[in-house]
This record gives C-alpha cells, structure tokens and sequence, in this order.
C-alpha cells in the first residue's frame, strides 16, 4: 500500500511518532480515573517535560474539555485522541499516556479507553494535525502494536514502541 | 444470500474536501457514523489508497486535507441513498458547520 501512496503538496510526508511526541511526557500507568482528570494528567506531564508552559495548562486543558463536548475523541478500539489548537504553541506537541485498568471515556464504540495521545497544535497548522491523526490510526489499526502498548509498563517501554513503529515495524 | 447484478456493482461519488481542517476526527467520526447507518459496503478511495468508510480509524489515515479528491464508493442494495448522504456531508455540512470544523 505504501507504494501507492503519493504526496500532493511540499513538505506534506508522512509524520513520525517521533516528529511530535515529546518522550519525558510519556505516562505509563496513567493514575486519573475520570476524563477531565486524565487530560490534565497528560497536559501536566507536557509542562513537565517543557513542551508547554505551566501558565498556558488550564487554558489547554479547558479548551480540550471543551472539544470532548463536541463528541468524544474516544475513537474505538480502546483509543482517545484529545485535542486541541492553542496559540501558545508554535509547532505540534504531544504526549502518551497508557491507562492500566482504562477508564470511561464517553468511546464512540463504548469501551473503555486505555491508551491516550494528546495534541496540541498551533491555530494555523491543520495539516499537521491531520498528519498526526493520519500517523496514529495508522499504527493503531495494526493489533499487535495496540497489544505491546495497553501491556507497556514503563515511559521507556512506550518510546520504544513508538520508535519501532516509526521505523516500520507494524502495521503498514 | 443472492444478490442482484445491481446490488454488487459499485456506485461512485468524488466529493471535494471544502472545510479548512479536513477530515479531521470529528468528521471522520460522522462520516464513519452516516456509513454504518447503512448496509451498503462503503469504501473512500484517496489517490488510489483504499480504506473502510465504515471505520473512522481508516478513514482518519487518508488524512484528507482541504481540496482534497475523494472517491467514495458504495456497493448494496441502498448504495445511491448512502452515497448522497456521504458527497451531503462531505460537502454540505461539513463546509457549512462551523462547529463541526473545530479539531
């Protein structure tokens, strides 16, 4: 399938776990028990890891709360993607969290949810977002990849995971 | 069960990609509901990369930006109800709502 894969616009290849995951915001054994909890878990650990700053959190974290509002980005298959534009980035960031026991997630299919990637990107860059979202369901639709991450018990143990998939080693 | 020569073959619809984000997950998510809501096969088809329109993992992997082509492709017995629901949405809703065009 990859070889038939064309791109329509400069600089539009496909993006890396890597290109967008800041790795010491990585959660293993993610301790919220609610939604609003969990992405401010999440959004915590980016400023954490110097992705975002502290003052910008409860900014991000309503902003994402409020997209949830929308419809949940509880995607199926144990999956979250919350999200949000916020202008007080410049380039796309996120993180990873694995939930061990997984929580309620308002899912589109119902399920609970157990492995979350947050996004923030700034208001201007809808490509990359979708690049991300591309790179995430991608990855995700391979079961052994979304087995190995729901098992992952430490932040290395997910980088690494990541890291094979950026180098092709699931899925398609 | 049987099915007749009519059913089996693929109706064809390429819509226009128009809102400014995409097919992000919040379209991809009503895309992929309005597709389950009927029982035609329903595939979207994106620079020859073919994917389930029924599944918004698989729809989310076109990534399909602003102006982007899509082929969609239905095939059963309520294929042409389904594909006017999903070109309707596609290029009615989506461009319209802005609500909708909120990653």
């Amino acid at each position: 399938m990859d070889a038939m894969m064309t791109m329509t616009e400069k600089g539009s290849g496909r993006m890396k776990f890597a290109d967008f995951v800041s790795r010491g915001a990585i959660c293993a054994d993610l301790a919220a028990g609610s939604k609003e909890d969990v992405i401010r878990e999440l959004t915590a650990s980016l400023v954490r890891s110097g992705a975002i700053a502290e003052d910008d959190l409860e900014s991000i974290v309503k902003a994402i709360m409020k997209r949830e509002e929308l419809g949940s980005t509880g995607i199926g298959r144990g999956v979250a993607v919350p999200h949000t534009k916020h202008p007080s980035v410049d380039r796309l960031v996120g993180t990873v969290g694995v939930s061990n026991e997984g929580l309620d997630f308002n899912s589109l299919d119902g399920e609970k949810v157990q492995l979350f990637f947050l996004l923030i990107s700034p208001p201007d860059r809808p490509g990359d977002h979708l690049r991300a979202l591309e790179n995430i369901s991608r990855q995700l639709r391979d079961d052994t990849f979304c087995r190995f991450l729901k098992q992952a018990k430490t932040a290395e143990d997910i980088w690494q995971l990541l890291e094979d998939a950026d180098n092709n080693h699931f899925g398609t | 069960m049987e099915e007749s020569n009519l059913d089996t073959q693929a109706k064809v619809r390429e819509v226009v990609v128009r809102n400014s984000h995409g097919l992000h997950a919040r379209p991809a998510d009503l895309f992929a509901r309005q597709a389950n809501r009927c029982t035609a096969k329903i595939e979207v088809i994106k620079e020859g990369v073919r994917v389930d329109g029924k599944s918004i993992l698989d729809v989310l992997t076109l990534a399909a930006e602003q102006g982007t082509v899509l082929r969609i492709e239905a095939t059963g017995p309520d294929a042409q109800v389904a594909l006017e629901a999903l070109a309707k949405l596609i290029e009615v809703d989506l461009a319209s709502e802005e609500t909708i065009d909120q990653p």
